[in-house]
Protein backbone atom coordinates (compact mmCIF):
# COMPACT_ATOMS: atom_id res chain seq x y z
CA UNK A 1 0.00 0.00 0.00
CA UNK A 2 1.63 3.33 -0.93
CA UNK A 3 1.88 5.79 1.93
CA UNK A 4 -0.74 8.49 1.99
CA UNK A 5 0.29 12.09 1.50
CA UNK A 6 2.80 13.29 4.04
CA UNK A 7 2.64 16.38 6.23
CA UNK A 8 1.96 19.61 4.42
CA UNK A 9 4.44 22.46 4.52
CA UNK A 10 3.74 25.42 6.78
CA UNK A 11 2.97 27.71 3.86
CA UNK A 12 0.61 25.26 2.21
CA UNK A 13 -1.13 24.82 5.50
CA UNK A 14 -1.44 28.54 6.08
CA UNK A 15 -2.90 28.88 2.61
CA UNK A 16 -5.47 26.19 3.20
CA UNK A 17 -7.16 27.59 6.28
CA UNK A 18 -9.69 30.35 6.57
CA UNK A 19 -8.15 33.63 7.56
CA UNK A 20 -9.35 36.87 9.06
CA UNK A 21 -7.83 40.27 8.78
CA UNK A 22 -4.79 40.44 11.05
CA UNK A 23 -5.73 43.81 12.52
CA UNK A 24 -9.24 42.66 13.28
CA UNK A 25 -7.76 39.67 15.06
CA UNK A 26 -5.29 41.77 17.03
CA UNK A 27 -7.89 44.31 18.04
CA UNK A 28 -10.44 41.66 19.02
CA UNK A 29 -7.89 40.00 21.22
CA UNK A 30 -7.00 43.36 22.71
CA UNK A 31 -10.65 44.02 23.44
CA UNK A 32 -10.98 40.67 25.20
CA UNK A 33 -7.98 41.35 27.42
CA UNK A 34 -9.25 44.83 28.14
CA UNK A 35 -12.66 43.48 29.10
CA UNK A 36 -11.11 40.84 31.34
CA UNK A 37 -9.10 43.53 33.12
CA UNK A 38 -12.26 45.50 33.74
CA UNK A 39 -14.25 42.49 34.91
CA UNK A 40 -11.68 40.74 37.05
CA UNK A 41 -9.69 43.76 38.23
CA UNK A 42 -6.72 41.67 39.43
CA UNK A 43 -3.92 41.23 36.90
CA UNK A 44 -3.15 37.77 38.28
CA UNK A 45 -6.74 36.69 37.74
CA UNK A 46 -6.60 37.91 34.16
CA UNK A 47 -3.45 35.88 33.56
CA UNK A 48 -5.20 32.82 34.90
CA UNK A 49 -8.31 33.44 32.86
CA UNK A 50 -6.32 33.93 29.65
CA UNK A 51 -4.48 30.71 30.30
CA UNK A 52 -7.75 28.87 30.88
CA UNK A 53 -9.23 30.31 27.69
CA UNK A 54 -6.16 29.23 25.81
CA UNK A 55 -6.41 25.75 27.27
CA UNK A 56 -10.00 25.40 26.13
CA UNK A 57 -9.05 26.62 22.69
CA UNK A 58 -6.10 24.24 22.55
CA UNK A 59 -8.15 21.17 23.37
CA UNK A 60 -10.31 21.78 20.32
CA UNK A 61 -7.76 23.31 18.02
CA UNK A 62 -5.54 20.26 18.13
CA UNK A 63 -8.07 18.25 16.14
CA UNK A 64 -8.23 20.86 13.44
CA UNK A 65 -4.48 20.92 13.28
CA UNK A 66 -4.22 17.14 13.03
CA UNK A 67 -6.97 16.89 10.44
CA UNK A 68 -5.55 19.54 8.14
CA UNK A 69 -1.83 19.07 8.49
CA UNK A 70 -1.67 15.31 7.83
CA UNK A 71 0.82 15.02 10.62
CA UNK A 72 0.87 11.55 12.09
CA UNK A 73 2.20 10.60 15.48
CA UNK A 74 5.42 12.27 16.50
CA UNK A 75 8.13 9.97 17.72
CA UNK A 76 9.44 12.18 20.49
CA UNK A 77 9.01 15.53 22.12
CA UNK A 78 11.68 17.10 19.92
CA UNK A 79 9.71 16.30 16.81
CA UNK A 80 6.55 17.57 18.48
CA UNK A 81 8.21 20.87 19.30
CA UNK A 82 9.42 21.28 15.72
CA UNK A 83 5.98 20.56 14.35
CA UNK A 84 4.40 23.13 16.66
CA UNK A 85 6.97 25.77 15.79
CA UNK A 86 7.01 25.24 12.04
CA UNK A 87 3.45 24.13 11.31
CA UNK A 88 1.30 24.97 14.30
CA UNK A 89 2.28 28.60 14.67
CA UNK A 90 2.26 29.06 10.92
CA UNK A 91 -1.19 27.58 10.51
CA UNK A 92 -2.92 29.59 13.21
CA UNK A 93 -0.87 32.77 13.56
CA UNK A 94 0.93 33.03 10.24
CA UNK A 95 4.36 33.23 11.85
CA UNK A 96 6.94 30.61 12.66
CA UNK A 97 8.79 30.16 15.90
CA UNK A 98 12.31 28.93 16.51
CA UNK A 99 12.96 26.11 18.91
CA UNK A 100 16.05 26.58 21.04
CA UNK A 101 17.61 26.01 24.44
CA UNK A 102 16.98 22.30 24.77
CA UNK A 103 17.95 20.89 28.10
CA UNK A 104 20.08 17.77 28.34
CA UNK A 105 17.17 15.33 28.75
CA UNK A 106 15.25 16.75 25.81
CA UNK A 107 12.19 17.48 27.92
CA UNK A 108 12.14 21.24 27.89
CA UNK A 109 12.78 23.82 25.23
CA UNK A 110 12.00 27.39 24.28
CA UNK A 111 9.87 28.73 21.49
CA UNK A 112 11.16 32.09 20.35
CA UNK A 113 8.80 34.34 18.44
CA UNK A 114 10.37 37.28 16.67
CA UNK A 115 7.08 38.45 15.40
CA UNK A 116 3.82 38.18 17.30
CA UNK A 117 0.58 39.28 15.68
CA UNK A 118 -1.19 39.49 19.05
CA UNK A 119 0.75 42.50 20.27
CA UNK A 120 0.58 45.03 17.46
CA UNK A 121 -0.59 48.39 18.85
CA UNK A 122 -0.17 47.18 22.43
CA UNK A 123 1.53 48.99 25.27
CA UNK A 124 1.34 47.87 28.85
CA UNK A 125 0.37 50.69 31.20
CA UNK A 126 2.22 50.97 34.51
CA UNK A 127 -0.69 49.50 36.43
CA UNK A 128 -0.61 46.26 34.43
CA UNK A 129 3.08 45.42 34.46
CA UNK A 130 2.37 41.94 35.79
CA UNK A 131 0.04 41.12 32.91
CA UNK A 132 1.09 38.20 30.70
CA UNK A 133 -0.58 39.64 27.66
CA UNK A 134 -0.03 36.57 25.48
CA UNK A 135 -0.92 34.03 28.12
CA UNK A 136 -3.58 32.66 25.81
CA UNK A 137 -0.82 31.24 23.60
CA UNK A 138 0.78 29.28 26.39
CA UNK A 139 -2.65 27.97 27.32
CA UNK A 140 -3.29 26.84 23.77
CA UNK A 141 -0.03 24.91 23.67
CA UNK A 142 -0.70 23.31 27.04
CA UNK A 143 -4.25 22.31 26.02
CA UNK A 144 -3.27 21.00 22.62
CA UNK A 145 -0.40 18.92 23.95
CA UNK A 146 -2.55 17.49 26.70
CA UNK A 147 -4.89 16.12 24.04
CA UNK A 148 -2.01 14.21 22.52
CA UNK A 149 -1.09 12.77 25.91
CA UNK A 150 1.67 15.14 26.93
CA UNK A 151 1.40 17.05 30.16
CA UNK A 152 3.38 20.24 29.93
CA UNK A 153 4.12 23.40 31.84
CA UNK A 154 4.41 26.54 29.79
CA UNK A 155 5.90 29.76 31.10
CA UNK A 156 6.91 33.05 29.53
CA UNK A 157 10.56 33.93 29.78
CA UNK A 158 10.92 36.97 27.58
CA UNK A 159 8.26 39.43 26.57
CA UNK A 160 8.74 42.35 24.19
CA UNK A 161 6.03 44.29 26.01
CA UNK A 162 8.38 44.42 28.96
CA UNK A 163 11.33 45.54 26.94
CA UNK A 164 12.91 42.20 25.97
CA UNK A 165 14.11 41.61 22.43
CA UNK A 166 11.79 38.72 21.56
CA UNK A 167 9.04 36.53 22.89
CA UNK A 168 10.25 33.38 24.51
CA UNK A 169 8.04 30.66 25.87
CA UNK A 170 9.50 27.83 27.92
CA UNK A 171 7.75 24.49 27.44
CA UNK A 172 8.54 21.72 29.87
CA UNK A 173 7.28 18.20 29.33
CA UNK A 174 6.33 16.84 32.72
CA UNK A 175 4.71 13.56 31.82
CA UNK A 176 3.70 11.44 28.87
CA UNK A 177 0.49 9.71 29.72
CA UNK A 178 0.07 6.25 28.22
CA UNK A 179 -3.25 5.41 26.72
CA UNK A 180 -5.32 3.52 29.19
CA UNK A 181 -8.27 1.27 28.85
CA UNK A 182 -11.14 3.48 29.92
CA UNK A 183 -13.60 0.89 31.22
CA UNK A 184 -13.42 -1.02 34.46
CA UNK A 185 -13.45 -4.79 34.17
CA UNK A 186 -16.65 -5.32 36.05
CA UNK A 187 -18.94 -2.92 34.23
CA UNK B 1 -18.25 14.65 -2.20
CA UNK B 2 -16.62 11.30 -2.48
CA UNK B 3 -17.76 7.81 -3.13
CA UNK B 4 -17.50 4.70 -1.10
CA UNK B 5 -15.89 2.03 -3.17
CA UNK B 6 -17.37 2.01 -6.64
CA UNK B 7 -20.82 3.00 -7.76
CA UNK B 8 -23.17 5.25 -5.86
CA UNK B 9 -21.98 7.75 -3.35
CA UNK B 10 -22.88 8.49 0.17
CA UNK B 11 -23.61 12.16 -0.04
CA UNK B 12 -23.03 13.13 3.54
CA UNK B 13 -21.85 11.61 6.74
CA UNK B 14 -22.59 14.49 9.05
CA UNK B 15 -25.27 13.92 11.64
CA UNK B 16 -28.84 14.34 10.43
CA UNK B 17 -27.93 12.97 7.03
CA UNK B 18 -30.45 10.73 5.42
CA UNK B 19 -29.14 7.21 5.76
CA UNK B 20 -27.86 6.01 2.45
CA UNK B 21 -29.36 2.70 1.41
CA UNK B 22 -26.79 -0.06 1.38
CA UNK B 23 -26.78 -3.00 -0.90
CA UNK B 24 -27.11 -6.34 0.85
CA UNK B 25 -23.79 -8.00 1.54
CA UNK B 26 -22.67 -10.50 -1.00
CA UNK B 27 -23.70 -8.56 -4.07
CA UNK B 28 -20.14 -7.33 -4.30
CA UNK B 29 -20.71 -4.08 -6.16
CA UNK B 30 -19.39 -1.76 -3.47
CA UNK B 31 -21.27 1.30 -2.17
CA UNK B 32 -21.52 -0.27 1.20
CA UNK B 33 -21.09 1.87 4.21
CA UNK B 34 -22.73 -0.34 6.75
CA UNK B 35 -21.92 0.97 10.19
CA UNK B 36 -20.01 3.99 11.45
CA UNK B 37 -18.69 4.57 14.97
CA UNK B 38 -16.85 7.57 16.35
CA UNK B 39 -15.14 7.23 19.72
CA UNK B 40 -13.14 9.72 21.73
CA UNK B 41 -10.07 8.86 23.78
CA UNK B 42 -12.15 8.14 26.85
CA UNK B 43 -14.09 5.38 25.12
CA UNK B 44 -17.25 7.46 24.80
CA UNK B 45 -19.13 6.67 21.63
CA UNK B 46 -19.70 10.10 20.14
CA UNK B 47 -21.60 8.91 17.14
CA UNK B 48 -23.15 5.70 15.94
CA UNK B 49 -24.87 5.33 12.58
CA UNK B 50 -25.94 2.22 10.79
CA UNK B 51 -27.12 1.85 7.25
CA UNK B 52 -27.16 -1.88 6.91
CA UNK B 53 -27.07 -4.17 9.89
CA UNK B 54 -29.68 -6.87 9.84
CA UNK B 55 -28.53 -8.78 12.89
CA UNK B 56 -28.20 -7.26 16.33
CA UNK B 57 -27.35 -9.43 19.27
CA UNK B 58 -26.17 -6.95 21.87
CA UNK B 59 -27.61 -3.81 23.34
CA UNK B 60 -25.97 -0.68 21.93
CA UNK B 61 -23.80 0.17 24.97
CA UNK B 62 -22.40 -3.36 25.15
CA UNK B 63 -21.82 -3.35 21.43
CA UNK B 64 -19.94 -0.04 21.52
CA UNK B 65 -17.88 -1.06 24.49
CA UNK B 66 -16.87 -4.30 22.79
CA UNK B 67 -15.97 -2.47 19.61
CA UNK B 68 -13.80 -0.02 21.51
CA UNK B 69 -12.19 -2.83 23.47
CA UNK B 70 -11.47 -4.81 20.32
CA UNK B 71 -9.69 -1.90 18.70
CA UNK B 72 -7.82 -1.00 21.84
CA UNK B 73 -6.47 -4.53 22.24
CA UNK B 74 -5.88 -4.98 18.55
CA UNK B 75 -3.74 -1.88 18.37
CA UNK B 76 -1.64 -3.03 21.26
CA UNK B 77 -1.38 -6.50 19.73
CA UNK B 78 -0.47 -5.30 16.24
CA UNK B 79 2.29 -3.19 17.74
CA UNK B 80 3.50 -6.17 19.72
CA UNK B 81 3.83 -8.54 16.76
CA UNK B 82 5.43 -5.91 14.52
CA UNK B 83 8.53 -7.70 13.17
CA UNK B 84 10.27 -4.52 12.02
CA UNK B 85 10.98 -2.81 15.32
CA UNK B 86 12.97 -3.99 18.27
CA UNK B 87 11.52 -1.70 20.91
CA UNK B 88 8.22 -2.94 22.16
CA UNK B 89 6.69 -3.08 25.56
CA UNK B 90 5.12 -6.16 27.00
CA UNK B 91 1.72 -7.14 25.76
CA UNK B 92 -0.89 -5.40 27.85
CA UNK B 93 1.42 -2.60 28.94
CA UNK B 94 -0.13 0.66 27.74
CA UNK B 95 1.57 2.23 24.75
CA UNK B 96 2.94 5.72 24.94
CA UNK B 97 1.78 8.08 22.26
CA UNK B 98 3.84 7.71 19.12
CA UNK B 99 4.91 4.24 20.11
CA UNK B 100 4.24 1.25 17.92
CA UNK B 101 2.65 0.88 14.53
CA UNK B 102 -1.03 1.28 13.86
CA UNK B 103 -3.39 -0.74 11.74
CA UNK B 104 -5.99 0.73 9.42
CA UNK B 105 -8.26 -2.10 8.42
CA UNK B 106 -9.08 -5.74 8.78
CA UNK B 107 -11.25 -7.91 6.64
CA UNK B 108 -13.36 -10.99 7.14
CA UNK B 109 -15.24 -12.88 4.47
CA UNK B 110 -18.39 -10.85 5.20
CA UNK B 111 -17.24 -7.35 6.09
CA UNK B 112 -14.28 -5.02 6.25
CA UNK B 113 -13.54 -2.81 9.23
CA UNK B 114 -11.76 0.43 8.41
CA UNK B 115 -10.11 2.27 11.23
CA UNK B 116 -8.53 5.67 11.75
CA UNK B 117 -7.15 6.93 15.00
CA UNK B 118 -5.95 10.50 15.31
CA UNK B 119 -3.09 11.27 17.67
CA UNK B 120 -5.63 13.07 19.84
CA UNK B 121 -7.39 9.76 20.38
CA UNK B 122 -10.42 10.18 18.15
CA UNK B 123 -11.25 6.78 16.67
CA UNK B 124 -13.27 6.47 13.49
CA UNK B 125 -14.59 3.07 12.52
CA UNK B 126 -16.33 2.40 9.26
CA UNK B 127 -17.63 -1.03 8.44
CA UNK B 128 -18.04 -1.73 4.77
CA UNK B 129 -18.46 -4.52 2.30
CA UNK B 130 -15.32 -6.70 2.21
CA UNK B 131 -14.58 -5.79 -1.38
CA UNK B 132 -14.31 -2.05 -0.83
CA UNK B 133 -10.86 -0.63 -1.35
CA UNK B 134 -8.65 1.50 0.83
CA UNK B 135 -10.81 3.82 2.92
CA UNK B 136 -8.11 5.80 4.69
CA UNK B 137 -8.78 8.91 2.65
CA UNK B 138 -12.48 8.54 3.29
CA UNK B 139 -11.89 8.33 7.01
CA UNK B 140 -9.64 11.36 6.86
CA UNK B 141 -12.41 13.19 5.10
CA UNK B 142 -14.82 12.19 7.85
CA UNK B 143 -12.31 13.40 10.42
CA UNK B 144 -12.23 16.74 8.63
CA UNK B 145 -16.01 16.88 8.74
CA UNK B 146 -15.88 16.10 12.44
CA UNK B 147 -13.54 19.05 12.92
CA UNK B 148 -15.63 21.42 10.85
CA UNK B 149 -19.04 20.55 12.20
CA UNK B 150 -18.41 19.22 15.69
CA UNK B 151 -15.18 20.59 17.13
CA UNK B 152 -15.79 24.05 15.72
CA UNK B 153 -19.35 24.14 16.97
CA UNK B 154 -19.27 26.31 20.07
CA UNK B 155 -22.40 24.66 21.43
CA UNK B 156 -20.80 21.24 21.41
CA UNK B 157 -19.40 20.20 24.78
CA UNK B 158 -16.33 18.01 24.22
CA UNK B 159 -16.79 14.41 25.28
CA UNK B 160 -20.55 14.26 24.82
CA UNK B 161 -22.39 12.33 22.12
CA UNK B 162 -22.95 14.28 18.92
CA UNK B 163 -26.57 15.26 18.57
Amino acid sequence: MPPLTGPKSGDALFGSVERVNAELFTLTYGAIVRQLLTDLEEVEEVNKQLDQMGYNIGTRLVDEFLAKSNVSRCVDFKETADVIAKLGFKMFLGVTATVTNWDAEGTSCSFVLEDNPLVDFVELPDTCQGLQYCNVLSGVIRGALEMVSMKTEVTWVRDMLRGDDAYEMRVKLTKQVPEEYPYKDDD
Amino acid sequence: MFSFGGGSSLTSVVPDATPAPAAPPGTGTGANAQVLYVFNRGGVCLLYREWHRPLRTLDPTQDQKLMFGLLFSLRSFTAKIDPTTAEKGNLGVPLLPGQGCSFYSFKTNTYKLNFLESPSGIKLILITHPRTGDQRDTLKHIYNLYVEYVVKNPLYAPGTPIK
